[in-house]
């Protein structure tokens, strides 16, 4: 019984409560689990993790450009130091995502940044101001987008710098 | 009368603002002085630098990334350099790890002294604000002896770090660690004692124990609500699970709790300091990276002074990033800040906000000066530009290297 690590036990509980989840749950490392759930689970495998596995933070949301889907990480943490990253891909043009901020109030910042900087659609966030683009931003323009550049990268050089990223 | 007496007014204070150190921006519902509602609305100083770092090589990135704040410079190139070195499967030389811990434990000493200025700031007791950021002036000469920068410090890079310390430079941090340690007892009865003080920033900025995890605080924020949460202890880096320190928390639950906490974690950071240089490892500074990172990716978390700085970093097997996320402590404090300010007085904004220790960045410290005339330009160095300080000063009748070696010897207090 010693031999198996705290990790090894979140993975057979995951596995335990989700079949569908057997062979996608991966320890990387100490207090690192990584998890590809599909988006028609990854609401109750959130809401599962939180509720009953003490998943208490979210730590971030990461938004990805995979190419044709644009994919979401949900790094959430326990008190004792485990992370599990919980990762969905949705597709490009209907990327919808359900809001979690029922759970973690603090992850409206993290939802409106991947609105506004990958396109992302969040069902359930609230109303609120953008973030964090300015607000006269031009519509359907998503900078982490991996075909996106911003429109005039190299800018002016500025008089007396030899180094334009200066 | 009563009509205008029962009307709510909405003011918006930001993005530039006396009361701000940095760009946001509140919109702030009032009924008479009373707040009543708070809209936050973030993002003037998005820079695009998590883009910019997938158009960058990993090492261009890391420089990049410490410039993402000015005063927990550190934390993020370490949070990075973190991510990257599992990734590529780095195992660094015990030296390094130490090293780096060092250089972390010195950036929340600066960081926090700069804190207890701010406040006492906010709070009309500028007195604090002098004495706090005279002694931050010890650290940052510290820092900048041993890595070259008063911020922005370079110390990292991928696999280890790019400084030692010297044995000499050893005694003058131990040294500067005992006149600090004297300073922040100082400071410490300061807190304790002064009624003026206890009583300005008791019950101010309330964030109860519940709201603090409800609402994901962390750093002292959520320390000071009575939250046992520090990324040192709960998932530890670097060297900090072969070091002991305690874990600082406060029940107070207000702005005069976050102020215990920080005071007392700065305690701990001598202690660390002291621990870490007297028991520093001898080896190399660091074993050799790869140009290309493999294919992988990693989550690094790290406690910066204003609380978990989390990094996720993607590589696709080439010399640039695929991926680089940044979740800055501030962040995660905001909907907290939002809850605080919640029926309370408006005077009490500027504290309440300062008190989470919203971050800004420091000013260069180098100077081109152009000649009159044949307009060559010199470069003062630090040393000079502070003797030139000191016989400015002398000139207008204030001769502060007297008062300095005052303050040495310990009469001041």
């Amino acid at each position: 019984m010693s031999d198996i690590t705290q990790e090894q036990v979140i993975q057979t509980e995951l596995t335990a409560a989700y079949p569908c989840l057997q062979d996608k749950v991966r320890i990387q490392r100490a207090r690192r689990l990584y998890a590809a759930v599909s988006k028609e689970r990854i609401g109750e495998v959130f809401a599962f993790v939180v509720r009953n596995m003490d998943f208490s933070m979210l730590c971030a949301i990461t938004g990805l450009d995979e190419g044709e889907t644009l994919g979401a990480i949900y790094h959430l943490a326990r008190p004792d130091g485990m992370v599990l990253n919980l990762s969905t891909s949705v597709p490009k043009d209907r990327p919808m995502l359900r809001s979690v901020t029922v759970f973690f109030p603090a992850a409206d910042a993290y939802e409106r940044e991947l609105i506004d900087l990958l396109g992302f659609q969040v069902e359930g966030l609230g109303p609120g101001p953008r973030y964090p683009l300015p607000d006269n931003w031009p519509a359907g323009q998503y900078p982490l987008r991996k075909d996106w550049t911003a429109p005039d990268q190299a800018g002016p050089q500025r008089e007396g710098s030899e180094n334009p990223d200066v | 009368m009563s009509e205008i007496r029962s009307r709510n007014v909405t003011i918006p204070i930001g993005p530039q603002h006396p009361a701000l150190k940095e760009p946001t921006s509140f919109s702030v519902t009032l009924s008479g002085e009373k707040i009543l509602q708070v809209g936050v609305r973030l993002g003037y100083n998005h820079r695009g630098i998590e883009k910019a770092c997938e158009s960058r090589s990993f090492i261009q990135s890391l420089y990049l990334i410490e410039r993402v704040c000015g005063i927990c410079s550190h934390s993020h190139s370490s949070c990075f350099v973190q991510a990257v070195e599992e990734i590529a499967g780095l195992q660094l030389p015990p030296r390094a790890m130490y090293l780096r811990t060092i250089v972390a434990e010195l950036e929340r000493l600066h960081s926090h002294l700069l804190w207890l200025g701010v406040a006492g700031h906010e709070i009309g007791f500028d007195t604090l604000l002098m004495y706090t950021w005279r002694d931050r002036e010890i650290v940052m000469d510290l820092l900048a002896a041993i890595t070259g920068n008063r911020v922005n410090y370079g110390m990292n890079t991928f696999g280890g770090v790019r400084r030692d310390i010297s044995h000499e430079q050893k005694a003058d941090i131990l040294k500067a660690m005992d006149t600090l340690e004297e300073r922040t007892k100082y400071y410490i009865s300061v807190a304790t004692e002064e009624t003026t003080l206890i009583q300005r920033l008791s019950g101010v900025g309330v964030l109860s124990h519940d709201d603090a995890i409800r609402l994901g605080a962390v750093g002292p924020t959520a320390r000071a609500s009575n939250v046992k949460r520090d990324i040192r202890k709960d998932d530890p880096y670097a060297a900090y699970d072969q070091v002991p320190f305690d874990l600082i928390t406060s029940d107070c639950c207000d702005v005069y709790g976050r102020t215990l906490v920080r005071v007392g974690e700065l305690m701990e950071s001598y202690k660390l300091i002291r621990h870490l240089l007297n028991n520093l490892p001898d080896g190399p500074l660091a074993v050799k990276a790869p140009r290309k990172i493999p294919t992988g990716e990693a989550v690094s978390r790290y406690e910066a002074p204003r609380g978990e700085d989390v990094h996720y970093v993607r590589a696709n097997g080439s010399e640039k990033p695929d991926r680089v996320k940044v979740r800055a402590p501030t962040l995660a404090n905001v909907q907290a800040v939002a809850h605080m300010l919640k029926d309370r007085y408006l005077a009490d904004l500027p504290i309440v906000v300062a008190a989470i220790d919203p971050c800004f960045s420091c000013t260069d410290r180098l100077i081109d000066l152009t000649r009159d005339g044949d307009g060559r330009c010199d470069v003062i160095t630090w040393g000079q530009l502070h003797d030139y300080s000191m016989r400015w000063y002398k000139g207008q009748g204030m001769d502060l290297a007297k008062l300095n070696n005052r303050f040495k010897c310990g009469e001041s207090s």
